[in-house]
């Protein structure tokens, strides 16, 4: 997820013995280990992916983040400051399983600080009411899920490792979030009000999450033979709609669309597509929170400098005087 | 990865009852014992709530990935203790109030935590700062409660002393490495020492309240624990490079409700949705 558009490197020649022998490999099931060889295609295409989905995560905490200073109870702030925790360790995760393809944490942030990685579109939405809250667990971690479940049999061992701790944790988001839906959905006038809003604002950026359509992408066909995408972005999001429309219903909250109706023969719903328009804008760094999001993420980097620069030191003067009092012992 | 904290406290009237026979007769026997016991319960809380309200603040935004991990873990940690020192005031105080209607349902004035704890965050060094000075008093005085004459009140000290002995250890840690590290972390972490001593002397400076509940064994007299914690921060200060302030006055009346300026602002964010929506369920 998370990895909305990621370009894979497709070849246009005939592969090489070494190259047949590899893809064999992920045909026959096996996971790609970090030391062993991979087409260049490969390591860059996975990550650009990892990376792509380790900055959603980080981005990912600032909407929320917006709210744990004012979540209503105790209960509820613990449970947001433990989700947004959360979301920084999936970032930790992807960072250190894209580090074993060699690059470095540092230069991934550097990526994205200069906006030459992207991440997530939908961590450009604002946080405006409590119910958004609900509403990013229930329907953006549930399209995370979506996404990454498939993700667990990627052929990369460390992401696929990572995938499995990380599924696990987006479950309970999920669940968390429906359950601030359902108090609201079942509260005051003003909290089912400010559901409906939520859902509103939130259900087509969700669908956005998947990506556009990419059946007939190049891209796409060569990630999906190395697996490292499993499914195509209309299946999932097919997937995820067929899922959460009877949700919304039993929270008795209306899906924003009117052309959304069950579909008896492709066993589905059929459902208006988001407008890509809007998508590619928010891309470009014209949504409503992109210049803030990004900047919140150099500012973080930047203040902290003085702060990574004196642990350095430290270490490096603890370093010298270890060595100084060995060769005195000596 | 993060563990949620227990949200189950012990109830008081088994307090009350004394599942040693001491408590039960304190409360009864000592009649103005009761109000002194609920306002050092607020104490306690409000003070773990107020730190990590502040500390939650970082969230996202932290120096580094690890650090902004960390800081959520205590934040969390200083949440589950206040629900647990905010619960059993609750229910001392008798009138039904919740540990949440103590947090979002009263008013600067009522408020009861140190001053320390409410001042804004400051770049990270600060933050950093106010934990280990924080940490070294906390630590010092869940380790005395754990011998409280009341059962609950031994539970939690228990209970949290585990996870404040490992913010302590952090804090102590970072504020070595970060006053020896360069020459702007330690100017940096020199400054917010300045700044945040005279905030400290607070913590050890009693009242009628304290006295009341050192009386009944609930726990140690705030001076006492003066001494012990100025040797552990002096050690770790000497390490860190750092100089002692010499600066002796205390500033001090958070823990009878005089507040900073900045404590509305916090309460303002923090009690919104329950102000602005009374009674609706969250
Ligand atoms: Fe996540
Ligand atoms: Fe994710
Ligand atoms: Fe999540």
């Amino acid at each position: 997820m998370y990895a909305q558009m990621v370009k894979s490197e497709p070849t246009d020649r005939d592969p090489t013995p070494e190259e047949q022998a590899f893809q064999a490999r992920i045909d026959a099931g096996e996971k790609i280990e970090p030391k062993e060889w991979m087409p260049e295609g490969y390591r860059k295409t996975l990550v650009r992916q990892i990376g792509q989905h380790a900055h959603s995560e980080i981005v990912g905490q600032l909407p929320e983040g917006n709210w744990i200073t004012r979540a209503p109870t105790l209960e509820r702030k613990a449970i947001l400051l433990a989700k947004v925790q959360d979301e920084a360790g999936h970032g930790l995760y992807l960072y250190s399983a894209a580090e074993t393809l060699g690059i470095s944490r540092d230069e991934m942030f550097e990526q994205l600080h200069s906006g030459k990685a992207k991440y997530s579109s939908i961590f450009n939405y604002p946080t405006l009411t409590w119910a958004d809250i609900g509403a990013i667990g229930w329907l953006v971690d549930g399209a995370a899920i979506m996404n990454q479940v498939p993700l667990q049999r990627t052929s990369y061992g460390p992401y696929a490792r990572a995938m499995v701790r990380i599924c696990k944790e987006e479950s309970f988001h999920q669940r968390q979030g429906y359950h601030i839906m359902m108090k609201m959905a079942r509260g005051t006038d003003a909290q089912r009000e400010m559901a409906q809003d939520a859902l509103n604002r939130f259900w087509f950026p969700s669908l956005m999450m998947f990506g556009p359509s990419d059946k007939d992408s190049v891209h796409s066909k060569q990630s999906m033979a190395w697996k490292i995408k499993i499914n195509t972005n209309d299946e999932l999001r097919q997937r995820f709609v067929n899922e959460t429309v009877p949700q919304a219903e039993f929270l008795g909250l209306t899906v924003p669309d009117p052309d959304l109706a069950w579909n008896e023969e492709k066993g589905g719903y059929d459902f208006s597509e988001p407008d890509w328009d809007e998508f590619y804008e928010v891309l470009k760094g014209n949504g409503p929170c992109n210049r803030e999001r990004l900047g919140a993420r150099v500012t973080a980097w930047e203040d902290g400098a003085w702060f990574r620069e004196g642990l350095t030191a430290y270490a490096e003067k603890a370093a010298t005087r270890r060595a100084a009092s060995a060769t005195a012992a000596e | 990865m993060p563990s949620l904290p227990d949200m189950a406290t012990p109830n008081v009237t088994e307090l009350a009852a004394g599942r040693r026979g001491a408590s039960r007769d304190m409360l009864a026997e000592v009649p103005d014992l009761k109000p002194a016991f609920f306002e050092w319960l607020c104490r306690m809380g409000d003070t773990t709530l107020i730190l990590g309200h502040r500390l939650s603040e970082w969230c996202g935004h932290g120096p580094a990935l690890e650090e902004d991990i960390a800081i959520a873990n205590t934040a969390l940690d200083l949440i589950g203790h206040t629900q647990m020192w905010l619960n059993l005031a609750g229910e001392v105080e008798g009138q039904g109030r919740s540990a949440d209607d103590l947090a979002y349902l009263r008013d600067a004035m009522h408020f009861r935590n140190a001053l320390l704890v409410e001042l804004p965050n400051g770049d990270i060094g600060r933050t950093l700062m106010r934990q280990f000075l924080f940490d070294a008093w906390h630590h010092e005085m869940l380790g005395r409660l754990e011998g409280s004459a009341v059962t609950e009140v031994a539970e939690i000290a228990a209970k949290a002393k585990k996870e404040v002995a490992y913010h302590l250890d952090r804090s102590s840690d970072l504020v070595v490495r970060l006053g020896d590290g360069t020459e702007e972390s330690h100017a940096r972490m020199q400054d917010a020492l300045d700044i945040l001593w005279p905030y400290t002397g607070e913590f050890c400076t009693g009242d009628a309240v304290d006295a009341a509940v050192a009386k009944a064994g609930i726990a140690p007299r705030p001076e006492d624990l003066r001494a012990p914690w100025l040797a552990f921060v002096g050690e770790v200060l000497e390490e860190a490079t750092l100089d002692m302030p010499q600066n002796g006055h205390a500033q001090k009346g958070g823990r009878q409700g005089r507040h900073t300026e900045h404590l509305g602002y916090l309460l303002a964010e923090m009690q919104f949705l329950q102000r602005a929506y009374p009674g609706a369920e969250w």
